[in-house]
């Protein structure tokens, strides 16, 4: 087993990662940035090493730094967390080269299934279903129509050099098609300078569920069973759950006999991730593969019982499966929510700031995975991820309610967050009923927030409480002898008293 | 001590007064039984006809907002002793403006310049702070009196960007 690892990250999978470390009772170096120094991470290390100036480029984005300080230290491996170089082929390159153990897939393997374009075409080739589409771009309308006929209407025409849907177009029928066959080509040139398009099938209301796959250097490659990312703005992920809703035994063991089948061709070890849509009719198609450890892995966790990153430093130093695929067997429910600092009254606009004050919410089945405390500054050089905040029940519904308990607890003043948007997704009807898809999120954001109906008495002792909340506070800041003896009740009871109070506390407890 | 709030779109007076040593509250004109602490700056527990509430303050940003029952306001406060006013938006006084940084961040653009007649909520600087992009706007109608800041420029949190009279 390795003696000592270094992270190379920040934030709460930094601490993650440090907290699977000592539990291992291996040595836990960090890395951070001239913004990081007050950070979580840095305060729960065993060491810690300045990396340079605030931007990621220059600091957990330089493969030099990173890798002089886990030679320095004397480090035996490096966990790249998500993100930064976490599917870097030369990062991974770089650490072999160092004679250090880069906690992930092989560089080949990551190429292979990292980059979208190669990974569907192994997909294919190996028979795991991808999107319906031509795999090349499309010379003539001709051709076009041939393909969306073959394939079946709604279809999507998509630039080859695409991105954020320019020279993107839906077309429902056969009639449409001239129309948006011009439009997709003028506006894929003028965007890209490449007129090029390729036909896709349009997936309606299509759920986002990934398999998280596990695979050892002895041959071993399992499924861990399923999770459901289906709630999503702007295709970002927003709430994770396991296991999924719509799941069924014989779709699970066949998308994850598909998740296998791909991550073994590709030749992959270590714990990944095969993303899937899924439609109406329960049939999935392969959109890509994470070659690290995903932000939503907690879920997996709490269901199956099993640490993932413990898992992940155990199969990199060489160790076998402890278990086999009967062997995982996910039981009750998990929903997280990834709270970010930002404001989504005002569109979702970042908060970077100091947290004056928190709570932390806990009871009984509540994880809180975060990097921040209380007097930290949240740094406004990187993603604001605060943290997740994820609630284990017995079966869905039972998880629904803790995770909105546990919200009610949680909050961070001094910085906006984006947990009331999760009060109102845990509230709606749709999301309880589990009738969400990808674009259900930005849809569901375009409708107004509920209104309170008005007369009710809790909401009107609601309102009384703010009124009185905010008339205190108030005077608190702006001077009133009246507000300002209350707030220091220590003064009012003398030294001696106190004194004889903590002498009583202190006393043997009479049995 | 009296002041006006304004909140979910009423207009309420808060009275707070001391006897015997208990705070007494009165909503617009008439007696409230609560009981109401502080635990923290910005936090209070209150007591209201059996029902308990906790309810935070937080005037992060110059936004001024209550959070109480799982529930977030915009409020604004007007306090006649001190012609103060604080809003859902900005904090609106008579006279000159100093228009702060919300956030820390680097200035990007900025969108006006000295001796500009700017209308209430026309934008004068783009902030970027967590590789997203942030317009800070006038808080009222007026002429731009100094810009302070120019782009490139590093901001913390509460500069002074730029003053509107």
């Amino acid at each position: 087993m390795f003696r000592k690892i270094l992270i190379a990250n920040r934030g709460e999978i930094a601490v993650r990662i440090a907290r699977a470390c000592k539990e291992m009772g291996i040595h836990a170096a960090v890395v951070f940035s001239d913004a990081d120094r007050a950070a979580l991470h840095v305060r729960l290390a065993d060491e810690a090493y300045a990396i340079g100036p605030a931007p990621s480029r220059e600091s957990y984005l330089a493969i030099y730094k990173i890798i002089g300080v886990a030679q320095r230290a004397r480090c035996d491996a490096i966990h790249p967390g998500y993100g930064f170089l976490a599917e870097n082929p030369a990062f991974a390159r770089a650490c072999a080269a160092a004679g250090i153990t880069f906690i992930g897939p092989s560089p080949e393997a990551m190429e292979k299934l990292g980059s979208k374009t190669a990974a569907r075409q192994l997909a294919r080739a190996v028979g795991v279903p991808t999107v319906p589409g031509t795999v090349e771009p499309i010379e003539k309308f001709e051709d076009a129509l041939d393909a969306a006929r073959k394939i079946g209407f709604p279809v999507v025409l998509k630039a080859v050099a695409g991105g954020g849907g320019k020279g993107m177009r839906l077309i429902e029928q056969e009639a449409a098609m001239s129309a948006a066959w011009r439009e997709a080509s003028s506006e894929a040139r003028n965007a890209f300078g490449d007129a090029r398009v390729y036909l896709e099938k349009y997936l309606v209301r299509p759920r986002h569920i990934e398999i998280q796959v596990l695979g050892d250097h002895h041959g071993h490659l399992l499924y861990l069973g399923e999770r459901e990312c289906s709630v999503q703005r702007r295709y970002q992920k927003v709430i994770e759950e396991a296991p999924s809703p719509v799941m069924t035994p014989e779709l699970r063991r066949a998308m994850g006999e598909a998740a296998v089948k791909l991550a073994r061709a590709g030749g992959y070890a270590n714990a990944g991730t095969v993303e899937f849509l899924v439609d109406a009719g329960r049939n999935f198609y392969f959109l890509e593969m994470n070659t690290r450890l995903q932000v939503e892995h907690p879920v997996t966790e709490m269901v199956t019982s099993l640490d993932l990153v413990k898992l992940q430093i155990g199969v990199a130093a060489g160790e076998a499966l402890p278990f086999t695929q009967d062997a995982v067997v996910a039981r009750g429910h998990a929903i997280e929510c990834r709270i970010y600092a930002e404001d989504p009254e005002n569109n979702f606009s970042p908060s970077p700031g100091k947290i004056l004050a928190r709570r932390i919410p806990a009871g009984p089945g509540i994880r809180l995975d975060d990097g921040i405390y209380a007097g930290w500054t949240v740094p406004n050089e990187y993603d604001p991820l605060l943290g997740k905040l994820i609630a284990w029940g017995a079966d869905r519904k039972e998880a629904i309610s803790r995770l909105k308990r546990a919200l009610d607890e949680y909050y961070a003043m001094g910085i906006r967050t984006n947990v009331g948007l999760f009060r109102r997704i845990l509230n709606s009807p749709d999301f309880q009923n589990a009738e969400v898809y990808t674009r259900w999120l930005d849809d569901f954001l375009q409708q107004p927030a509920s209104v309170v109906t008005p007369g009710d008495r809790e909401q009107s002792n609601a309102d009384d409480a703010a009124a009185v909340a905010l008339a205190m506070w108030h005077f608190s800041r702006n001077g009133s002898p009246e507000v300002q003896k209350a707030d220091a009740p220590g003064l009012a009871a003398s030294e001696w008293k106190l004194d004889g109070r903590r002498e009583q506390l202190n006393r043997a407890p009479r049995t | 001590m009296k002041i006006e709030i304004k909140l979910r779109d009423l207009n309420r007076t808060v009275e707070i007064s001391r006897t015997d040593g208990q705070l007494r509250f009165a909503l617009d004109g008439r007696s409230l039984g609560a009981d109401a602490i502080e635990i923290a700056p910005g936090i209070y527990s209150i007591l209201v006809a059996g029902q308990a509430f906790e309810a935070r303050v937080d005037s992060t940003g110059g936004a001024l907002r209550v959070s109480v029952a799982g529930r977030e306001y915009a409020a604004e406060i007007v306090d006649h002793r001190q012609r103060k006013r604080y809003r859902g938006g900005a904090i609106e006084a008579e006279g000159r403006q100093k228009v702060v940084a919300p956030m820390p961040g680097k200035v990007v653009r900025v969108l006006a310049a000295a001796g500009d007649v700017v209308e209430a909520g026309k934008g004068l600087v783009v902030i970027e702070a967590m590789k997203m992009q942030n317009e800070v706007r006038s808080p009222k109608s007026g002429t731009v009196e100094r810009m302070l800041v120019a782009e490139g420029q590093a901001v913390n949190s509460g500069d002074v960007l730029a003053i509107v009279v």
